[in-house]
């Protein structure tokens, strides 16, 4: 890894013939770099997944305080949903998001092997799978916005069985929007991501030497991938 | 090709080199755009410097409002919302803008490279960046003070922070720009110590400051975003009333206490490994020997990291948590007392029949010896349930603290700050001066604090701004202290600064340090080292050896 088989310049050396210019001048080879670089996202991706863990863990003690009126909203967001022209929108983005992971997965290998039009092809329908999700969210959302099952003070449902001013039902919908929603973020933002990847797979940055942004962004999309498989049961699956 | 250390010698022959990291580029706009650690890490220590400057202002506000029991100040009346202002000011501008980022931002940046003999850190914009959202975090935490003002304290417990008025989610939201900054800070410590080492130097080759910076990373890492989370709920708290903290809409006040807590008490630790981290150089260094227990040092600051993420639970003895689980936490606070003893009988142990010189730097690391077992023992006082029953918020909880954050890990930090001031400017600081402010430090620290300890087992609860009559003159005597600390800083800024108007006059290593810090030139050259450094010895060896060519 680390062995300094290659001689380093002390001043970056761009002079040199054979010098990689993405190659940062206090990393003694490209290998380190990219591992160096690896390492880091890891420990971007664990920060994630602590951010997401409060969620979680706030959402699972406010299960245990209100037990059935969580199941009630639960109850209410499968009857509605299935009521509806998309009988199931969880399942449905969850195999949405798991395709664009392997999209992805092709995408990072296509890097390596130094094929730059299957890399952007990749690429583009990952983005494109990524809108097909918030599209669907975007359907879902208007419908709760439409029967006012809103978090917190905007919680304005007034059918029978889950009314406002009763503790629990707006709780589980401040839950169901702040993680979905923090999530949806997270996916908007990887479609930026992707996007400038797109470009700069086209202006021909990235070879079978130098692939460490659509290796990086590769794992990102992943773990947007695998919270995506935590919030579906906990939301759609769980009574 | 380098000079082998001999004992105790000092490296000053080699010619100084012409162009250093200050001088290469010049122009504000060199600094603002540099992705040098040691320029970031400059810039570090003059934002938090300023930090630290105001929140002393209002740490001396508190304490002239105390002198008296009838809480006036120049004259005037204070009130208690004003008064409330000012320690929630002062508490939060020194834990999130001065304490946590201070010697991870400023020294860590600039020493911690060249320790392990790279030339920079990791991500070096990342570390850009990471500053940049300090000022966006401090910037929107004085704007919070001048748009309106926070009263909750730095700790922003719910109920009162959901339902008080005042800039409380402006506040918050700093905080949780200011969490970025440190993670990303940390982020970057932990990949270049994995990746970044010189060649041939393994994990126990490592200096000491390094594992204890390496530990503080880990929480860094690993509990800032939950407080981000935190925060986040607090905000939509505040805004939509989502239902989480808020009890009359279903929340739970002490699901607050537990997320903030399971953040803050790992935090604590951000504060102090850092001050140990350092006080591990200092020790071997100014007494002329080999560290005793290196490796039970190294795995202590690492065990302290991991318990710190188990014992949140004891800041809510009295806060409505089953009885099972305050024993717990208890028994696992006590643990913590291993770890933090493993450390000091190792300097201690180190310094003994060392040849100890006391220069400023050692100054300040045996002030911090003595005052750290006491903010350390009194530690205990607390963990135990049947007293801290007693002394829950009280002055005794503030004395405590202040012993481990200030006496403890400021005492460390203007230790380190003038150890590696002459690698960081070129200059020597007045050796004379440095010595007078470091007794006066002591002096004015414990004057101050000392008192609150028996404040506070007399039952003077903490947070109020008047108190009886029989309390006055404890009060007054701490009050007098807090002149005496200011007078020490004051003194301490005065000649260091003093030392930048001089011409460069700093040797290479003039303290006999072994660590690689002092391989390269004071200051350093832009790129750090001439040649790639190659580890020879061990850190902290300091038998006499041969010259070797």
């Amino acid at each position: 890894m680390s062995t300094t088989s290659t001689e380093v310049q002390p001043h970056g050396g761009h002079g040199d013939h054979e010098h990689n210019p993405y190659h940062q001048h206090h990393f003694a080879t490209m290998e380190q770099q990219f591992d160096t670089s690896k390492l880091g996202m890891w420990l971007f991706l664990v920060t994630e997944i602590l951010l997401f863990g409060g969620l979680f863990v706030g959402f699972g003690l406010m299960q245990q305080r209100y037990p059935r009126e969580f199941i009630e909203a639960h109850e209410h967001l499968k009857q509605v949903i299935s009521g509806k022209l998309f009988p199931l929108y969880g399942a449905f983005n969850t195999i949405v998001l798991l395709v664009s992971s392997w999209t992805m997965v092709m995408g990072v290998n296509a890097a390596q092997t130094d094929q730059r039009k299957k890399l952007i092809r990749y690429l583009v329908i990952t983005i494109l799978l990524a809108c097909v999700f918030l599209g669907v969210k975007y359907v879902e959302y208007e419908h709760k916005f439409h029967d006012g099952l809103l978090p917190g003070i905007f919680y304005k449902h007034q059918a029978e069985d889950i009314i406002k001013g009763t503790h629990g039902y707006a709780t589980f919908f401040s839950f169901y929007f702040m993680m979905t929603g923090l999530h949806g973020i997270h996916v908007l933002v990887g479609i930026g991501l992707l996007g400038w990847l797109v470009v700069r797979a086209k202006r021909g940055d990235f070879t079978s030497a130098y692939y460490t942004p659509v290796d990086l962004v590769g794992l990102y999309w992943h773990i947007v991938d695998m919270i995506w498989i935590y919030l579906f049961p906990l939301y759609y699956l769980i009574s | 090709m380098e000079p082998v250390l001999t004992s105790g010698a000092r490296i000053g022959d080699r010619p100084r080199p012409r162009k250093n990291y200050l001088n290469e580029t010049k122009g504000i706009w060199s600094w603002m755009t540099t992705v040098d650690h040691k320029r970031i890490g400059i810039m570090y220590l003059v934002a938090t410097l300023t930090a630290f400057l105001l929140g002393g202002i209002f740490a001396l506000l508190v304490r002239l409002t105390l002198l008296t029991p009838q809480h006036k100040l120049f004259g005037l009346q204070v009130t208690a919302e004003t008064y409330n202002r000012f320690f929630t000011l002062h508490g939060a501008i020194m834990v999130f803008l001065f304490i946590i980022p201070s010697i991870p931002g400023s020294l860590t940046n600039f020493v911690l490279p060249l320790m392990l003999g790279a030339k920079d850190v990791a991500f070096p914009r990342l570390n850009l960046a990471s500053f940049y959202l300090w000022i966006v975090g401090a910037v929107m935490a004085v704007a919070s003070m001048i748009i309106g003002a926070v009263d909750t304290g730095w700790t922003f417990y719910t109920p009162y922070s959901t339902t008080t008025s005042g800039t409380v989610t402006l506040m918050t939201a700093a905080v949780f720009v200011l969490g970025f900054s440190s993670i990303f800070t940390g982020l970057n410590f932990i990949a270049t110590v994995h990746k970044l080492r010189a060649p041939g130097m393994g994990w126990f080759d490592m200096p000491l400051f390094v594992w204890g910076m390496y530990s503080t990373a880990v929480i860094q890492v690993l509990a800032t975003p939950v407080l981000g989370i935190t925060l986040v709920l607090l905000m939509l708290e505040r805004v939509f009333q989502i239902g989480i903290f808020d009890s009359r809409i279903g929340g739970d006040p002490v699901l607050f206490q537990h997320f903030f807590w399971f953040y803050s008490h790992p935090a604590v630790y951000i504060m102090i490994l850092p001050g140990m981290a350092i006080i591990s150089e200092l020790i071997p260094t100014f007494s002329r020997k080999t560290i005793f227990g290196y490796r039970a040092i190294a795995y202590s600051s690492v065990s302290l990291a991991l318990l710190s993420f188990i014992v949140w639970g004891h800041h809510m003895f009295v806060a409505g948590q089953s009885q099972l689980a305050t024993v717990v936490f208890s028994a696992l606070t006590f643990l913590v007392a291993i770890p933090s003893g493993v450390k000091v009988f190792n300097w201690l142990t180190t310094m003994y029949k060392g040849n100890i010189s006391l220069e400023t730097p050692m100054l300040y690391a045996i002030s911090f010896l003595m005052l750290f077992a006491i903010g350390g023992l009194t530690g205990i006082f607390l963990g135990t349930l049947s007293t801290d029953i007693h002394l829950t918020d009280t002055y005794f909880v503030v004395a405590h603290f202040h012993y481990v954050m200030m006496g403890s890990t400021v005492t460390a930090f203007i230790g380190g700050l003038h150890y590696w001031w002459p690698k960081m400017t070129g200059r020597m600081p007045s050796e004379k001066w440095g010595r007078v402010a470091a007794v006066l430090w002591f002096i004015g620290f414990n004057a101050t604090f000392l008192p609150q300890f028996i404040l506070g087992s007399r039952g003077m609860p903490r947070r109020y701004y008047n108190y009886l009559d029989q309390f006055q003159p404890l009060h007054a005597f701490s009050t007098v202290g807090s002149w005496i600390i200011g007078l020490s800083l004051f003194t301490t800024a005065a000649y260091l600064l003093a030392s930048l108007r001089k011409p460069a006059d700093a040797p290479d290593n003039p303290w006999g340090g072994t660590t690689m810090e002092w391989q390269t030139s004071s200051p350093p050259i832009t790129h750090n080292f001439e040649d790639t450094p190659v580890l020879e010895h061990e850190p902290y060896d300091y038998r006499p050896r041969t010259v070797a060519h």
